[in-house]
């Protein structure tokens, strides 16, 4: 998938996979596109429940060997 | 003579559909404020310790990143929490049988150890607090969680409000100057209460 910023996030625990997503976010233009790299498990639920509050989209969530990938369109 | 209209039967017929067209619109109007209207919360921080640091500034950045409005009454120990440094809070796990005692170095088999120290010997090692806070910070630390600072710094700068309690700063011999200026209001009960009552989330901590 295209992207526009990458954040990695890996081996940080909650909120800061949060935080950092919403930083990251802030300095991209609407319509953009932040792709996450996170390794907490409890960051699946967070991202969804991030995106559905602040109104940006959550193209895809996918996990691969306990790391999270998240494609995030900003509002 | 035409056929009088009954009365009674006019005035239900008029009640039922404005009872309809009421709940509808109401329905619509509710949905519209709720979609409308900015979260909001307000903690109380009571606690002045390493570990209870972390519950208020976690929901608290949290919370300003999903674009709420948060308040944070500091009062007693939880003005600890306010102070310029605060590499000054430590953890006991004095009486709190609650807290794993889990050393954050070695192998695994010796990581997995929970140490369970009686309360008789904790409370006469000297340093004993100093000890198990290096060790939780070190913990910490291994698990990508962040410090208490950053925590903090990721308030101020998602614009939480902190507020400090008057009251416990005098009565602790306290002065404004102790903590950090981003602190903008010190009052009392009187002033957080109306707060909490107009918001959606009210946590004590």
């Amino acid at each position: 998938m295209e992207f526009d910023k990458e954040l990695d996030a890996s081996g940080l625990g909650c909120p800061l996979p949060i935080l950092k997503s919403k930083k990251s976010l802030s300095d991209m233009a609407s319509g953009q596109v932040l792709k996450i790299v996170a390794t907490d498990p409890g960051s699946v639920k967070d991202m969804q429940a991030f995106c559905k509050q602040t109104g940006n989209e959550l193209l895809s969530s996918v996990e691969d060997n306990k790391t999270y990938f998240f494609f995030v369109r900003k509002k | 003579m035409g056929a009088t209209p009954d009365v009674d039967v006019i005035d239900a017929l008029i009640k039922q559909r404005v009872d309809e067209i009421f709940s509808q619109k109401l329905e619509a109007k509710l949905a519209e404020l709720k979609a409308s209207k900015t979260p909001s919360m307000t903690i109380i921080a009571t606690k002045g310790t390493l570990d209870w640091a972390y519950p208020p500034f976690i929901l608290a950045s949290t919370a300003s990143a999903l674009g709420w409005d948060v308040s944070i009454f500091f009062t007693f120990y939880g003005l600890q929490l306010l102070k310029k440094d605060l590499s000054d809070l430590k953890i006991s796990p004095l009486g709190n049988p609650g807290m794993p005692m889990k050393m954050p170095f070695g192998p695994d088999w010796f990581k997995g150890i929970n140490w369970n120290i009686p309360n008789a010997v904790q409370a006469v090692i000297p340093g004993f607090e100093s000890f198990a806070t290096t060790l939780m910070k070190q913990t910490i630390s291994n698990n990508g969680v962040a410090g208490v600072e950053e925590l903090r710094a990721a308030c101020v700068e998602g614009g939480v409000n902190l507020i400090g309690c008057q009251m416990t700063v005098d009565l602790f011999g306290f002065t404004h100057d102790d903590f950090i200026p981003e602190v903008k209001e010190y009052c009392g009960a009187a002033h957080f209460l109306p707060m909490a009552k107009d918001a959606d989330v009210t946590l004590f901590v």
